[in-house]
């Protein structure tokens, strides 16, 4: 790996419940990625996928070993404080789009920026727009978007704060075809013309093909060590 | 801290508002919860600071006068040579009982004799206007405009007082110091003084009072006077009453009447906070995937829960508003309602003092309210973006616990503040607690049955109606708390005012005594006697009475037991002045009678020789007022009987039942001592109807005017007409605390309309018709009425128990028609409000609403 590594996973396990009964989703993960790298975890259904894009994302805290993004480890951290780094560093794609129903695209947009400095440049969000090609619908809310337009306002959300890692968790599961295709395209340029590191959740293995690299999860446990 | 600042950042509110765009009429709508409360709390600090100003600018007129003597007796010649070295302006007037009769029928009223230019200060009112100058100048009476408009009469019109006719000269509406209730009870009829000997009433009535009204010089004050010649007007038996005096006495008893409406108001607004806090709630929930991702997004913990802690705040902020509004609109037309029952005339006017404060105490209340369902947010994962079916683990954190104390701490500070003791106070918020928590087990328990209930055998409808209760997301707790808490309100005031009114007038005494005729002279006796068997109604009791004066309680002169000015001792420590300087009415017999009943020792049936300290009177006293007095059996009393000193001894204590009417007496002699005193005789006797009442009352009226009656039907609808205006304004903070519930419950309900619609819309896919649809939501109304009902009816008849015997100290009568009607209402105003604000659940085609639903 020649880039500088921007994520690092060690021997990441998670535990649901204690003794006997303990549910060991994942178990012993470690991998890395670097700046600018593209990387698809795949997967069966329960396979761990989520519960490790959760733990790289910090939005959850693993039973053993450690996570760093950009050199800092997670453990040091409080939620807070793994907050301030993902509003710094990272991007997020959602299978849902989790756009917010009551804010229009551009508000959207506007809220990771807004979440950093207070304010937020209202035509640094349009110009976003425009790049995901929603130029003309700055002021509709995600209710009066399509699925894959919504999605393309989450791309545009994820790309706000130039973020050095993008997440993805099943980016294109709830489009059509087409639309996915277009939403793919679309994370894959912006993903490379920024120069940001992209972790891929997706079922599909086609799309997992176009990451430089792809890490198989089954029973909570690596089965292809990237 | 970081909460703070993050309220202190623009971008928060900016969230806030924007965050709020799809919800923002129903969120309106929840605020709406505590502006009932907020419009409660305002008028009647509006009115109270209307009160209290108007008590100050129309002092004087709150008695007319700056000073006025009372005396039992007629001034001596003495009493009026001291009077007299006071000085300026004096006026009249001789008050008392009597009948008087008209055309069109007889009443007991409180005739007064008025010589002088009183009212000194304000005037008084009558219709027309000009009346109260013609009275002035001797031309006729003026007469109490309820008893005009009862009789028919106008002016001009003739009436008889004992044995003199005067020409009407218009109708009394409002004479300074008095209330238009006290006219109500004891209807006014005022007559010149110099027309009283024709009358020739003042020689038959034993209970006179008579007043010199004073308008003194301004350099003397009335009040020092008073103090100054405290134990000299004792001496003389002399009464006062000043300007001051009054004010503070109203002033207090007007503070009373606001901080208890006060309470009343609070609950309303505690309900709407509920309402409010369980709205939060229930929009928290649906912002939970909001919060997640904001916290995805790099938002701490502080911003996120500072977005929502400002939709809190704009929400309670918008609540008072509208609280404000309606309390000042309120406050401008109560004044109006209450007029009649207050001794001054309010100006209504816009209090903004009051405006402030209420609407800071219903921000205050709801803020703390709904923190705990915002304190929820701090536990809200960011990993609920990735994970539906994430479920925030729920335990009482450390911080709920801290905002259930600071819930608790801010209610017992404001009732503390209405309370006179602090632990007052307390203890209402422990009531309050307790009823709330019945009420929150109720809800539990009726959750747990419904669970087992849907699982047997029932109809379709019934099990679905049931299954509503307990579903996730049930608002089964919040509505019967808000419908619970209504109803136990409102049912405790109805039962409570049944219970004074029969605490006076009992019912199922079918031939019992109804009406009661006093001031019968001795030789009036015989005459008397045969008119009843001529009309055919039966003396049911007949007794002598002997008017006397309390000297000496266990030798001890009542002088020196009367508290006097800088007394350091304690109510407790020794009898209440006004058992020791009442004026005891006494009979003597030998036997109990039917009203009354032995607790100790035994009457005594007559008694030998001179009473003296060596030879004592043995006397029966009924058991409260020797327990006011601090006397047992054994204890010697000492009464002065005009004039003369009767040394007693106690050698029995009775029971007596106040609310028959009959001839109850404190104090029963024996026979052989007060024979030879001056008596009159009071008869007891049963009226059938209201004709056998006129007539006897006619028959009277012209053979024996200065006998008066008391007719218990007369007596009853005037009481219950007086209650029924006192108890206006409490209705209407009842009527305040209801109508919240209802708004709660229709919050409640809008709360969970989208639910609803999906379950409403699963079961029309599955083949359920409309009419079933509707037939479950009233199965889900109809039982949380109907346990609503019965745990607010089970919470009142517990309060108003604990009322009449703590507070009023008697005995407890059932209701059960108050009661059931709370059983019928109830229920059914919450059929209709749940069917009327589900409407168009079970209309809308599945497919349409399977639509809007997917995409809102």
């Amino acid at each position: 790996m020649s880039q500088p590594t921007i994520l690092s996973a060690r021997q990441l396990t998670k535990s649901y419940g204690r003794g006997p009964e303990a549910l060991t989703v994942l178990k012993e993960v470690s991998f890395e990625l670097g700046a600018g790298e593209t990387l698809a975890i795949v997967g069966p259904s329960g396979s761990g996928k989520t519960t490790l894009l959760g733990l790289c994302a910090g939005l959850d805290t693993p039973t053993s070993g450690e996570v760093s993004l950009a050199g800092e480890p997670f453990s040091a951290l409080d939620e807070d404080g793994r907050a301030r780094v993902r509003n710094a560093r990272v991007g997020f794609i959602f299978q849902n789009f989790q756009l917010l129903p009551s804010l229009t695209a551009l508000e959207n947009v506007m809220v990771p920026l807004e979440l950093r400095s207070g304010t937020a440049s209202r035509e640094a969000a349009r110009a976003l727009l425009d790049q995901v090609g929603l130029g003309s619908r700055t002021d509709h809310y995600p209710t009066q978007l399509s699925g894959g337009e919504q999605q393309r306002v989450a791309l545009a959300r994820a790309f706000a704060t130039r973020p050095q890692l993008l997440f993805a968790d099943e980016p294109t599961g709830n489009l059509d075809d087409e639309t996915a295709q277009r939403v793919v395209e679309l994370i894959f340029s912006l993903n490379s013309a920024a120069g940001t590191a992209l972790v891929l959740v997706t079922h599909d293995l086609e799309l997992a093909a176009r990451c430089q690299r792809t890490l198989r999860l089954k029973g909570g446990r690596v089965l292809t060590p990237v | 801290m970081s909460v703070l600042k993050a309220l202190l950042n623009r971008w928060t509110w900016t969230m806030a508002w924007r965050d709020s765009q799809s919800t923002r009429g129903r969120l309106f709508l929840f605020s709406l919860s505590i502006s009932l409360g907020v419009a409660a709390l305002v008028a009647i600090d509006s009115l109270g600071g209307s009160v209290r100003q108007a008590i100050g600018q129309q002092a004087k007129t709150l008695l007319g006068a700056d000073l006025v003597v009372t005396s039992r007796a007629p001034f001596t010649p003495q009493d009026e040579e001291w009077l007299g070295s006071l000085g300026g302006e004096s006026a009249r007037e001789t008050s008392f009982s009597t009948m008087l009769t008209t055309t069109n029928g007889n009443r007991l009223v409180n005739a007064r004799a008025l010589d002088g230019g009183f009212p000194f200060y304000g005037r008084l009112e009558t219709d027309p206007t000009n009346a109260a100058a013609a009275f002035h100048k001797g031309d006729g009476v003026v007469i109490e405009e309820s008893l005009l408009q009862q009789f028919g009469l106008k002016a001009g019109d003739s009436v008889r007082l004992g044995t003199a006719d005067f020409q009407v000269l218009g109708a009394l509406r409002k004479v300074p110091g008095d209330s238009v209730a006290f006219g109500a009870l004891a209807p006014r009829v005022y007559l010149p003084a110099r027309d009283l000997d024709r009358t020739g009433l003042l020689k038959g009535v034993s209970l006179a009072r008579y007043r010199r009204y004073f308008q003194l010089d301004s350099k003397v004050d009335a009040e020092k006077w008073v103090k100054e010649h405290e134990s000299e007007l004792r001496k003389r038996r002399l009464e006062t009453d000043t300007v001051a005096r009054r004010q503070r006495d109203l002033g207090r008893a007007m503070e009373n009447l606001f901080r208890f409406l006060n309470l009343v108001a609070l609950v309303a607004l505690l309900l709407g906070a509920i309402g409010v806090a369980s709205a939060v709630q229930v929009h928290l929930r649906r912002k939970l995937a909001s919060i997640a991702v904001l916290r995805c997004l790099g938002a701490p913990i502080s911003a996120t829960f500072a977005i929502y802690l400002a939709q809190a705040m704009a929400l309670g902020a918008a609540g008072s508003l509208v609280g404000i509004v309606l309390g000042l609109a309120a406050s401008t037309g109560l004044p109006r309602l209450l007029q009649g029952v207050l001794p001054v005339s309010i100006q209504s006017q816009w209090e903004w003092t009051s405006a402030a404060i209420g609407g800071a105490v219903g921000m205050g209340i709801c803020l703390v309210f709904t923190l705990l369902p915002l304190l929820e947010i701090r536990r809200v994962s960011p990993l609920a973006a990735i994970r539906a079916a994430y479920e925030p683990p729920r335990r009482r954190s450390f911080a709920s616990w801290m905002v259930y104390g600071i819930m608790a701490l801010a209610v017992a500070g404001f009732s503390g503040a209405q309370t006179p003791h602090w632990w007052e106070g307390f203890a209402f918020t422990g009531g309050l607690a307790v009823a709330l928590g019945l009420l929150a087990g109720t809800a539990t328990l009726i959750v747990q049955l419904a669970r087992q209930l849907a699982r047997l055998p029932l109809p379709f409808v019934a099990r679905q109606g049931l299954a509503s209760l307990h579903r996730p997301n049930n608002r089964t707790l919040l509505l019967l708390v808000s419908l619970g808490l209504g109803t136990f309100l409102i049912v405790t005031l109805q039962l409570t005012r049944t219970v004074l009114l029969e605490q006076l007038f009992p019912p199922g005494q079918k031939n019992g005594p109804n009406a009661l005729l006093f001031d019968i002279q001795t030789d009036q006796r015989e005459g008397l006697q045969a008119l009843f068997q001529r009309l055919s109604l039966p003396i049911l009791n007949e007794a002598p009475v002997v008017t006397m004066r309390l000297q000496k309680v266990k030798e001890v002169p009542t002088e020196a037991l009367v508290r006097k000015e800088g007394d350091p001792r304690e109510r407790g420590d020794r009898p209440p002045d006004w058992a020791l300087r009442r004026e005891y009415r006494s009979t003597w017999r030998t036997n109990l009678v039917e009203a009354e009943h032995l607790t100790a020792g035994s009457m005594s049936t007559a008694f030998v020789g001179e009473p003296s300290a060596s030879n004592r009177v043995p006397v029966s006293v009924e058991a409260n007022i020797a327990k006011e007095l601090r006397v047992g059996l054994g204890d010697t009393l000492e009464f002065d009987v005009q004039g003369v000193p009767i040394p007693c001894v106690i050698t029995s204590l009775r029971e007596v039942d106040w609310r028959q009417l009959r001839p109850n007496f404190y104090v029963v002699f024996p026979m052989g001592v007060l024979e030879s005193a001056p008596a009159m005789f009071l008869v007891a006797t049963h009226l059938p109807d209201s004709q056998t009442s006129a007539r006897l009352q006619r028959e009277l009226g012209k053979a024996f005017p200065n006998v008066s009656t008391i007719d218990l039907a007369t007596v009853l609808q005037t009481l219950e007409a007086i209650l029924n205006k006192v108890a206006l304004a409490i209705r209407f903070m009842a009527g305040l605390t209801a109508g919240t519930g209802i708004v709660v419950l229709i919050g409640a309900i809008l709360s969970g309309r989208g639910q609803r619609v999906q379950e409403a819309v699963l079961l029309r896919t599955l083949g359920a018709s409309r009419f079933q649809i509707r037939e479950i939501l009233f199965t889900e109304y109809a039982v949380l009425g109907l346990f609503s009902a019965l745990t607010g009816i089970v919470l009142s008849v517990a309060a108003s128990w604990a009322l009449a015997h703590f507070t009023f100290e008697v005995n407890y009568a059932w209701s059960p028609g108050v009661l059931l009607a709370a059983l019928v209402t109830v229920p059914a105003v919450t059929i209709a409000v749940g069917i009327l604000t589900s409407r168009g659940v079970a209309d809308e085609p599945p497919l349409e609403i399977l639509r809007q639903e997917g995409t809102g």
